[in-house]
Parts: C-alpha cells; sequence; structure tokens
C-alpha cells in the first residue's frame, strides 16, 4: 500500500488482543447471547446430516456394492481356480462344493470367471468415471466460475461429444482405432468411456457450481481477500462434490452395463479374458444357453444387482442432499 | 454535469471514502443495463451513509461495486487514500479487507458445508494470521461479541441457525479483519420484525466500540432513519437527495423522497400527509427517461425536466437535492421542529 494505511497482512495487531471490551458490554454481550439460546436454541434441524440418515438400504447397497469391489481386488490372493483353467471331465455342471456356482462348457469355474470378469468390468468403469470426473469436473468449475468466454467455448466442447450417441461413438472408434497390442485392449475401453463420462459430469456440475458461485458466501470470500483457487477449493467444491459424487455412482452403474452391451457385440476385452459381459455373451450363445443356463444367469444376477446397489446408493445420496439443499 | 454533479462531495475535511461519477453496468450490446449511472458521494470516518431507494434503483451495486466486487465501468472509488478502481488484483485483495460486506441474505452468505468457527476464522486464515488455535480463538471472542456463544455454536453448521443468528455470524465474520469500512446490503431486511431491531442495536454498539465506518444500503426508510448520519435516497442509478434523516424527514426536498416517505404505512389514522405515493412503475433502466429520470412518476415535472437533468444543489445547509423544482427552495428558512408535532416514529 503507497499510503501506509492499510495494515499489512502479516500485521501481528490484527492477531493481538482484540479491541478492548468494556466489561458491562461484555456482561450485556453475555446476556444477549443467553437470551438468545433460550429464545431460539439452535437445535439441528434434521438428522439427515448424520450417517444414520442414509437409511437402511443405503447400507445394504453399499455392502454389496463394497463386497464386489472387495472381491475383484482380492482375487489373485483368493483361493480360485485360473478363470482360464479348463477342465473337461467336469464340463456344464450345476453348483456344488468344488464350484460353487458351477462350471461352464469348458469345464471352466464360473465364481472363479465372475469374480476376476468383474475386475475387468470395475476398471473401466470406475477409473474412466473417475478420470472423467477429474477431468469434466474441474472443466466445470472453471467454466460455472469464470462463465463468459470460457463458458460459452467449454460448453459448446461438451455439447459437440454429447451429441454423439454413447453407444455409436464407441462403435466407430472401435471400427477405426486398433491398439497395436492386446494387453492395452482394456486401457483403449478406459479412454472411449472417459470421452464418454466427461461431458456428462461436466454438465452437471456446471449446474452446480453456477448456483453456488452467486451464493452470497462466494462473494463474502472475495471480498475477504480470498485468492480464486481458495475460493473453489473450500468455498465452491464441497457444495459442488455431493452431488456429482451421487451422480458418478450412477454413472459407473451405466458404465457397466454399456461394457455389457458392447461385450455382447463382442467388442469388449477379448476371450478368453472374462468380463461380465463377456461372460453373459459367451453363454447366451445358443448352444450353450441350452446345455446350461445358470452359466448366463450367475453373471447377469450379479451385473444386476451391482448396478441396482450402485443406483440404490446414488439415489439415496442425491436425495439426501437435495433435501439438506431445501433446508437451505 | 448530468447525473447530480459534485456539489454535495465535501472538501477540506477528512473523507474515509469518496465516489465520484460512479457508473456501473451489466450485459452488453442492446440489452445493455446500467445499473448505477453516475453517482457520486462520500463518507467521513465514523459516519454512517445510509443509501435507500426502490428494488432496482442500483443501491445494492452501488455498495458492490465499492467493494469493488463488481468492478465499476467508469469513475473513481477513493478509499483511505488509494484509489481502488485502478489497483491490481493483487493490491485489491489486501486493500479489500479494510472493506467488509454484510449481506441481505444471512443463509446464503455462509458456506453451508463448513462449521461457525471455520467460517468466522477464514479471513484470518486467507491471510495466514497466527496458528488455527489462535485464529480460532479470536473467532470465538468475535462470535461472543456478536451474541453467539461459541462453545455451543462453534462446531455447528450454518443450516442449524435461525436467520438473525446467521447475520450474527455474518456480522462477526465481516469484523474479525477489523476493517475500517462496513458496507451493509439490506442486512435487515430478511429478518422478522423483532430480530431486526436486535440486529440494528447490535450493529451500532459495535460500530462505536470500533470506531467502523458504515454505508447501509435499505429500502426501508424508517431502519435508514435511526442508524444514518446522512442518507442518500437512489433513483433509477442517480442520486436525488443527500441529507441528515432528520431533515430529510421534516422537509424533503426532492419529490421522489417526499414519495418515500408517503408510503410509508401510518400508525395513526387520520393523520394523512396529502400526497399519497407513487403511481406506475419504475422505468426500464436499458431505455430510461430523458432528462430527470424521475420525470415520469414525478407530480411536479413540467417541460424542463424532459430536457435537462437536474444537478445536485445545496437547497439548504446540508440539505442537496437533484431536482428543477425542489420542494426546499435554496434560501428558504426550515420551519423550526421546535412546537411541532413530531412526526409519527415508525415501527421497526
Amino acid at each position: 500500500m503507497p499510503d501506509g494505511h492499510h495494515d499489512p497482512p502479516g500485521d501481528p495487531r490484527i492477531l493481538g488482543a482484540p479491541a478492548a471490551f468494556s466489561p458491562a458490554v461484555d456482561a450485556e454481550v453475555g446476556q444477549v447471547a443467553r437470551h438468545l439460546h433460550t429464545s431460539e436454541p439452535a437445535t439441528p434441524t434434521g438428522s439427515t446430516s448424520k450417517r444414520g440418515g442414509l437409511g437402511v438400504v443405503f447400507w445394504i447397497a453399499a455392502g454389496w456394492v463394497g463386497l464386489t469391489v472387495l472381491l475383484a481386488l482380492l482375487a489373485p490372493f483368493l483361493p480360485l481356480q485360473s478363470p482360464t483353467f479348463q477342465d473337461y471331465s467336469v464340463v456344464n455342471l450345476g453348483p456344488s462344493t468344488h464350484h460353487l456356482l458351477g462350471t461352464d462348457d469348458l469345464g471352466r469355474d464360473m465364481l472363479s470367471r465372475i469374480i476376476w470378469g468383474s475386475r475387468d468390468s470395475l476398471v473401466i468403469s470406475i477409473v474412466s468415471v473417475v478420470v472423467g470426473m477429474l477431468i469434466g469436473g474441474s472443466a466445470a468449475m472453471v467454466a460455472g466460475y469464470w462463465g463468459r468466454k470460457v463458458d460459452a467455448v467449454l460448453n459448446a466442447a461438451s455439447f459437440v461429444v454429447l451429441a454423439f450417441p454413447p453407444l455409436l461413438f464407441i462403435l466407430a472408434v472401435e471400427a477405426f482405432w486398433k491398439p497395436p497390442l492386446k494387453s492395452i485392449e482394456l486401457w483403449k475401453l478406459v479412454v472411449m468411456f472417459t470421452v464418454v463420462a466427461a461431458p456428462q459430469l461436466f454438465r452437471v456440475m456446471r449446474a452446480s457450481t453456477l448456483a453456488v458461485s452467486n451464493r452470497e458466501f462466494v462473494v463474502a470470500a472475495r471480498s475477504m481477500g480470498a485468492s480464486t483457487w481458495r475460493i473453489l477449493t473450500r468455498e465452491i467444491l464441497p457444495n459442488v462434490l455431493p452431488a456429482a459424487l451421487s451422480f458418478a455412482l450412477i454413472g459407473i452403474a451405466l458404465a457397466v452395463i454399456i461394457e455389457g452391451a458392447l461385450a455382447f457385440l463382442g467388442l469388449s476385452v477379448a476371450l478368453p479374458t472374462p468380463t461380465l459381459g463377456n461372460l453373459i455373451n459367451e453363454a447366451a450363445q445358443i448352444y450353450n444357453l441350452k446345455a446350461n443356463p445358470t452359466a448366463a444367469l450367475w453373471p447377469s444376477l450379479y451385473i444386476f444387482f451391482l448396478v441396482v446397489g450402485l443406483n440404490l446408493m446414488g439415489d439415496r445420496l442425491r436425495s439426501t442432499f437435495d433435501v439438506r439443499e431445501g433446508n437451505l | 454535469m448530468t447525473g447530480g454533479g459534485t456539489a454535495h462531495l465535501r472538501s477540506g475535511q477528512d473523507i474515509l471514502l469518496r465516489v465520484q461519477d460512479l457508473e456501473v453496468s451489466f450485459g452488453s450490446g442492446p440489452h445493455r443495463v446500467q445499473a448505477v449511472s453516475g453517482i457520486s458521494f462520500d463518507v467521513a470516518p465514523g459516519e454512517t451513509l445510509g443509501v435507500v431507494g426502490e428494488s432496482g434503483c442500483g443501491k445494492s451495486t452501488t455498495g458492490r461495486a465499492v467493494a469493488q466486487v463488481h468492478r465499476p465501468d467508469a469513475g473513481t472509488v477513493r478509499f483511505d487514500g488509494t484509489e481502488l478502481t485502478t489497483l491490481g488484483s493483487r493490491e485489491l485483495r489486501q486493500a479489500r479487507t479494510k472493506v467488509q460486506m454484510i449481506f441481505q441474505d444471512p443463509i446464503s452468505s455462509l458456506n453451508p458445508r463448513r462449521r461457525i468457527l471455520d467460517i468466522v476464522s477464514e479471513p484470518l486464515a486467507i491471510w495466514g494470521l497466527g496458528t488455527k488455535e489462535e485464529r480460532h480463538r479470536k473467532a470465538a471472542t468475535m462470535l461472543e461479541a456478536v451474541g453467539i456463544d461459541p462453545a455451543q455454536a462453534g462446531g455447528r453448521r450454518p443450516t442449524e441457525f435461525s436467520g438473525g443468528q446467521c447475520q450474527r455470524i455474518s456480522i462477526a465474520r465481516a469484523l474479525i479483519l477489523e476493517p475500517k469500512l462496513l458496507i451493509c446490503d439490506e442486512p435487515v431486511s430478511a429478518l422478522d420484525v423483532s430480530v431486526q431491531a436486535q440486529i440494528l442495536n447490535l450493529l451500532q454498539d459495535l460500530k462505536e466500540e470500533r470506531a467502523i465506518t458504515m454505508v447501509f444500503i435499505a429500502h426501508d426508510l424508517a431502519v435508514v432513519k435511526n442508524v444514518s448520519d446522512r442518507v442518500a435516497v437512489m433513483y433509477l442509478g442517480k442520486l436525488c437527495e443527500l441529507t441528515t434523516p432528520d431533515a430529510l424527514y421534516r422537509q424533503p426536498a426532492h419529490p421522489y423522497s417526499e414519495a418515500l416517505l408517503a408510503s410509508i404505512p401510518e400508525p395513526v389514522p387520520g393523520s394523512e400527509r396529502g400526497h399519497t405515493g407513487l403511481t406506475g412503475d419504475l422505468p426500464s433502466p436499458i431505455d430510461p427517461p430523458s432528462g430527470c429520470r424521475f420525470r415520469t412518476r414525478c407530480p411536479y415535472a413540467q417541460e424542463l425536466c424532459a430536457r435537462e437533468e437536474p444537478p445536485m444543489a445545496e437547497v439548504a445547509p446540508g440539505q442537496f437535492a437533484a431536482c428543477h423544482f425542489p420542494l426546499v427552495k435554496p434560501g428558504q428558512v426550515l420551519p423550526e421542529p421546535g412546537p411541532a408535532p413530531e412526526p409519527p416514529r415508525p415501527v421497526l
């Protein structure tokens, strides 16, 4: 400050003894405080912010999804047969103590194949949605906060990507982009799913960033001298994230389904590597389905419960946060 | 000089804030709205300037432009010897800490996801002052000063408090950096009447304790009368009248001030003030009327008003009005308030 009137930010006086209150004023203020707390007690208005408020259904769903993810993570350490080990003496068996979910037409253990298959399915779904959220989300916050031209450009870009139906877009890329190595086929899927997920998350997060950016507490933070980075991370992000998280959960469920659809067209990770979609695709071939319908049933049920669980979680989270917004 | 002029600015005095020919607009092209078009005023240290006017007249925008939340298009804002409008963003960040704002919506001005103690100590955290414990201790002192029990409230979130309590918390946050100027943007209009009085008294006490200068924006004349040393009446982005609240109540010089006063509901039946309020709507600020902007609704408007914009002129000592035909003529002696019946006190 050229004039020296403003205290530099590091001025120790600011934190020193605050302007001395007279005891009388203090007493008066204390009375006001006591009066306030007796006349309008600051009781919590609802328990929705507490964990218990999410309800039993949420925790059952979360438990199931958590178990699925845990099994997928621990697959190499579980006492499971190799998912590609073929034993022609036990073809198309029903459930037994050796093979809890039975075997398929090549004598492979269904439980092992489902758990190993969920690994790739979950990697594709979770990684793409998380990366999509990082990219789409940061773009959304930039667009929503700065507005004007930045917003116009990013918004237009998201519309361009959204204009392609996701499945068609993936099919088109599949047709033209052959990765040189088979091992990166999985990551090709991840990239495509990210491209599909990012603009969707962008739209959701941009809308809530726009809504939050004009609230007075953001203006207040700015007038207190907060940097843009601090405003984005401390004031806006905590208000945008809950809604985005619930949307992301539903997005993961959607990605699992799209992977299944792709596998059904034979465009997912190449066989014999199992994914949930590949398993259904294989078992649903007409001769397999007749001989061993359960081989298609188990992975289908697995997908079904996983997707239902994710959707229930996302739904519940969203309604919980909606209620809190409504309380404002 | 159109738009009020500067005759009402004081010179040679100790002035904390001097705003000159402030212009703020939104949008562009044919939909450009000039919310504030050429406003000048000044505020002396320790003084409270009340700003009144109906919704959409630009009073909130003026407040935000002074705090540089919206950068003004033109004009100067000289605060405590520093010209704010030309500061770079770095210097502005620092200068802003001496100008703090309190907003109309107390609940929206607090981040719903943060705890009260963190919210109030946030300004200190932004500037990296002290350790976390020191900051929280100072925030607790501030909360006590505004009548919130820090032990009980500190760990809670804003949604758990009433509007009045949230406004107290906002005040604590605004004052923790020890600002010189506090801009109150309709701080009580969203509150219950009984809570309004509590908040106004609190502001008054804190102002005296801490020698804070205030710009108090409101649409309620009664509220402004009780807190202000001087009152500025705004209409459609322009200043109409600037005077003391007593003079404004006793003898408004601008027809718009008169109309505003007449719109206050009468607590005493039968004591009509003759003129009954305004008719018609506020004209669009996209295409404001020529000459005097109030002429379309003014009962005294004449041909001159459409042609020429009236400048601010002193109609009585310390009373300025921008009107070709002020209700108080320059040189006219004000009636003594002594024996005349006091105007009925407005109900808060």
